[in-house]
Formats: structure tokens, C-alpha cells, sequence
């Protein structure tokens, strides 16, 4: 069975989160990577943009298939990872470090009590 | 229900394959080297396909040769002993049944290798329309077929076979001992590389891919899944069964007008193609390049719209990022008028039209 980095808070769609300062980094696990297979497009919001919990953020395109990512929580796009532009594919190399997507600046708090813990994740993984 | 396996799925789960429900085959999509990977090592040194899933089936009898031109759209009842033919099956109203190779051992005895999933179909059709003496046997469920395909791999199997393949010519096959494995060889493919087919017994199968698969290494060889071999075949714009072909279309629409041989033969759907011939194709199947700077990829099923006319006038049956040739490319149905090479298309991808160029050939040219 996966195990996931203990230091992050993850989410059904398979997204992960790293607390950072007053806001919040988003990226997709390897689980979904696995899934994916090789990552040939990654399409993000714009810095400033606003995201509402579970609404379409963006899309990431797989030799195979597109997916759509759904925000985690709702905020504020404080950056936005553009060197995904020219080498999506550090998201499948090191999808918890160079491959993170967005940062956010959480607007609603208690919509960050909902994510779940590594060993939650695991579980949800598992029983898939 | 559980899903079928293929000889090697032992050899594809130690490998460490991602395996997936293809038509109710456990196949390998990919290998731990990724798809971009796997299509980039058959483009530049040989890769090895489980095609196990696939069908065979012998037509035998001394009516063989009769009832096998009754079904085909190609000359396969006229080609010489030894040579391997690329055919549609079609039904009266010009729609594809399948496309397949048959193997022409000798007027009494055809081999023929067909999709996976259209099996049974086939099956019932060769059975419904094949008139004695003609027997229909199907050995799918003991025969393995691994493919070997890509600039190294003629060379590679030559070795393994004592050097009595290099000289067999594309589109032919014979007997052969493989890695001592006997195996019926065809120079055949579906990736646009050179290359073997190799059709053996179900128990020899781990056996010859071992052999392979040990050749292969040291020349940069990989295992390759069903994720590259759909975007090795994209690239060189060979049609895909259920995408790019199916009832719905015929082979003169879908651009296969080569492996439809209409002179002084009656096969099935052979009026309907002439007629269509004679008064013309009102739609086509074009490769398409999504223009550059787009940032998109036009899959299966997506529209091909006109504002202007504010209508859908086609459908996207394939599409994909081009590994090896760049951007993104694709194949899809669109009215005549729209089929000329430097068309401007414009595709509904998931609400944004993107617009994309009609380009003539394959997308991937092996040099």
C-alpha cells in the first residue's frame, strides 16, 4: 500500500496540501499521478483569481486523458507554478515538490477542517 | 465479472505494469517507464507489445479462397502464397465489420488476425456469411501474439531467429523458430516502425518474450503498453477499430480507399462502394494539428463546429499530444468541403473552440 507525506492534508480528488505561512500549497498525489500517467499539459488559474471549494480550477491533460482539478478549499491564487508551462512533466517527477500547482489564501477556515489526515487518505486510496 | 488474461500477465505484474480493463482483457496500458517513454523507444530503438487479446482464426477448406474474396474489401484471395494483407470486412450497406490482416498460407487456408473486441462479431460473421467446405476455427484461446516493432527490431529477432527473417519483405510472414520458440513471423505492425508480429502457443509465450525482452534490453528496448501503442499508431495516422472505423462508415470514408480493390470483384458492400465511388464521399476522415501555441488536445468525441453556420459539422474519433512530432494531432470526421489539406477547423474542446489545421499524410514518417 502508498504512503503519503505525513506533513500534508489531503482531499477526495486526490489533491494534497502543505501548510506555507499564512496560505496554502496544492498539488495532485501520486496516487493520481500513477493514474494519469505521463502529464503533457497543465492548465492553471491566474494569480488573483478566486476559487470556490470543489468548482473547476483547472485542467491537467495525460498522454491518455484530461482531468479536470477542483479547488480544495476556496481562496484567493496567491502564485501559480509557471514552470509547469514548458515541463509538465515535473508534476509526474516530484509531484509533492517542483510539480505544486497553485498556492492559496484560504477565504473560508473551516473548509480546511474537512481535508483529510495521511492515514484518512491512505484509506480512501485503498479502498479504490 | 473478472477480466481475461493474456499468457504474460504474470511477466507484465513482475515488470511492474499498470494494468487496466481493455474490453474485458487485463491489459498493461503502461510500464514503469511512462508511455512518453515507451513510444520514444520504439521510434528510436525496438519495443516489445503483448497483442495476446487479439484474435486468430483459420479459414480452412478447399472453398477457402472463394469465401474468403466474397468477405474481403481487398485482393486477399488473389495475393500469392506467403503474403500478409491488410483488409476491411464490410457489411452490404458499406459499413466496417473489422479491419484485420489475413495471412494467405495457400488457396485452402487463410490465418486472419483480428481485433480483440470485435471476436466474437467476427467470428459470427465469417460463420454466417462462409458457406462449406469452409471450416472456421477459432485458436484465440491458445495462441499468443507478441509484437516487436522499431528500428532495431528486424535485426533483433533476425538474430534470434538464426538469420532467416531479415530477408522476408513487409506485409509477408513465414514459419519461423524464434529463440526456439516456432512462430508464424509477419512483417507486420501497427506503429509505423518496422518490424514482426509473432503468433506462438499460449505455453511458449513467456518463453519467447523472456528471449525478446533480454535482446532488446541492452539496445535500449522496452516493454511497451497499450497507452504508446495508441499514440504510436495516432502518429502514423493507422485507423483505430471503434474510433476511427466503425458500422457507421466505410473504408472510402475513412481514407482507405487503398485496401479496397473494386475491379471485377463482388464482395460485400462492393455495390455500395462503387456506387459511393461514383457519386462521391460528402465526408472523410482528416488528420487534423491543433495550431500551435493552443495549449490543448482534441480527444475522442469532441465536436467539429462552425460558428458561423452555428452547427456541428464533424467528430473528433482520435486525438492525442504527438510524442514524437509535437503539438497535438488528431483525426476526424468533417464534411468534404472541409477535408482539403491547410482547412481551418475549429474544435469545441470542453466549451473553448480551439482551432485547429487539416494536414494530408501521416503526422510520423519513419525516415
Amino acid at each position: 500500500m502508498s504512503t503519503f507525506p505525513a506533513d500534508l492534508r489531503y482531499t477526495h480528488d486526490h489533491e494534497w496540501l502543505r501548510a506555507q505561512g499564512t496560505g496554502w500549497r496544492v498539488g495532485i498525489t501520486q496516487f493520481a499521478v500513477d493514474a494519469l500517467g505521463d502529464i503533457t499539459l497543465v492548465d492553471l488559474p491566474k494569480e488573483g483569481d478566486l476559487v470556490t471549494k470543489g468548482q473547476r480550477f483547472g485542467t491537467i491533460e495525460s498522454v491518455k486523458s484530461v482531468s479536470d482539478l477542483y479547488a480544495p478549499v476556496s481562496g484567493r491564487v496567491v502564485a501559480v507554478n509557471a514552470t509547469l508551462k514548458d515541463s509538465p512533466e515535473h508534476v509526474n517527477s516530484e509531484p509533492y515538490g517542483k510539480g505544486w500547482m497553485i498556492d492559496l489564501e484560504p477565504t473560508e477556515k473551516s473548509e480546511l477542517d474537512e481535508l483529510m489526515t495521511p492515514a484518512a487518505y491512505a484509506t480512501h486510496v485503498s479502498a479504490q | 465479472m473478472e477480466r481475461r488474461k493474456t499468457p504474460l500477465w504474470d511477466v507484465h505484474k513482475q515488470l511492474g505494469a499498470r494494468l487496466i480493463d481493455f474490453g474485458g482483457w487485463d491489459m498493461p496500458v503502461q510500464y514503469p517507464a511512462g508511455t512518453i517513454k515507451e513510444h520514444q523507444a520504439v521510434r528510436s530503438s525496438v519495443g516489445l507489445f503483448d497483442v495476446s487479446h487479439m484474435g486468430e482464426v483459420y479459414l480452412r477448406g478447399p472453398n477457402a479462397r472463394e469465401q474468403v474474396d466474397r468477405l474481403t474489401t481487398n485482393n486477399v484471395a488473389g495475393a500469392a502464397a506467403g503474403k500478409a494483407v491488410y483488409t476491411l470486412l464490410c457489411r452490404p450497406d458499406g459499413g466496417v465489420v473489422d479491419d484485420c490482416i489475413f495471412y494467405k498460407k495457400s488457396d485452402e487456408e487463410f490465418f486472419v488476425i483480428v481485433n480483440a473486441s470485435n471476436t466474437p462479431k467476427d467470428l459470427d460473421w465469417f460463420r454466417e456469411h462462409i458457406k462449406a467446405p469452409c471450416d472456421v476455427v477459432d485458436v484465440s484461446d491458445e495462441t499468443a501474439l507478441i509484437a516487436v516493432q522499431g528500428p532495431k527490431a528486424v535485426a533483433m529477432v533476425d538474430a534470434l531467429a538464426g538469420g532467416t527473417l531479415a530477408h522476408l519483405p513487409t506485409f509477408s510472414f513465414a514459419d519461423a523458430t524464434v529463440a526456439g520458440v516456432a512462430c508464424i513471423a509477419g512483417r507486420t505492425g501497427y506503429t509505423g516502425e518496422d518490424g514482426f508480429e509473432l503468433a506462438c502457443p499460449n505455453y511458449d509465450a513467456v518463453r519467447l518474450w523472456n528471449a525478446l525482452l533480454e535482446a532488446a534490453t541492452p539496445l535500449g528496448g522496452l516493454p511497451i503498453g497499450l497507452g504508446a501503442r495508441d499514440t504510436l499508431r495516432l502518429e502514423s495516422k493507422l485507423p483505430l477499430y471503434g474510433n476511427d472505423l466503425d458500422d457507421d462508415h466505410t473504408p472510402l470514408e475513412a481514407g482507405l480507399g487503398w485496401a479496397v480493390k473494386l475491379d471485377g470483384r463482388e464482395f460485400l458492400g462492393a455495390e455500395r462502394l462503387r456506387e459511393q465511388k461514383r457519386t462521391g464521399l460528402t465526408r472523410q476522415l482528416v488528420g487534423f494539428k491543433i495550431d500551435d501555441g493552443q495549449r490543448a488536445i482534441a480527444r475522442h468525441g469532441y465536436p467539429v463546429v462552425d460558428r458561423a453556420l452555428g452547427t456541428v459539422i464533424g467528430t473528433v474519433t482520435s486525438g492525442g499530444p504527438g510524442i514524437v512530432v509535437g503539438g497535438a494531432i488528431g483525426l476526424a470526421y468533417v464534411p468534404s468541403t472541409k477535408s482539403a489539406p491547410g482547412t481551418q477547423l475549429t474544435i469545441d474542446c470542453r466549451g473553448k473552440d480551439v482551432p485547429a489545421t487539416v494536414v494530408s499524410g501521416k503526422f510520423y514518417k519513419r525516415s
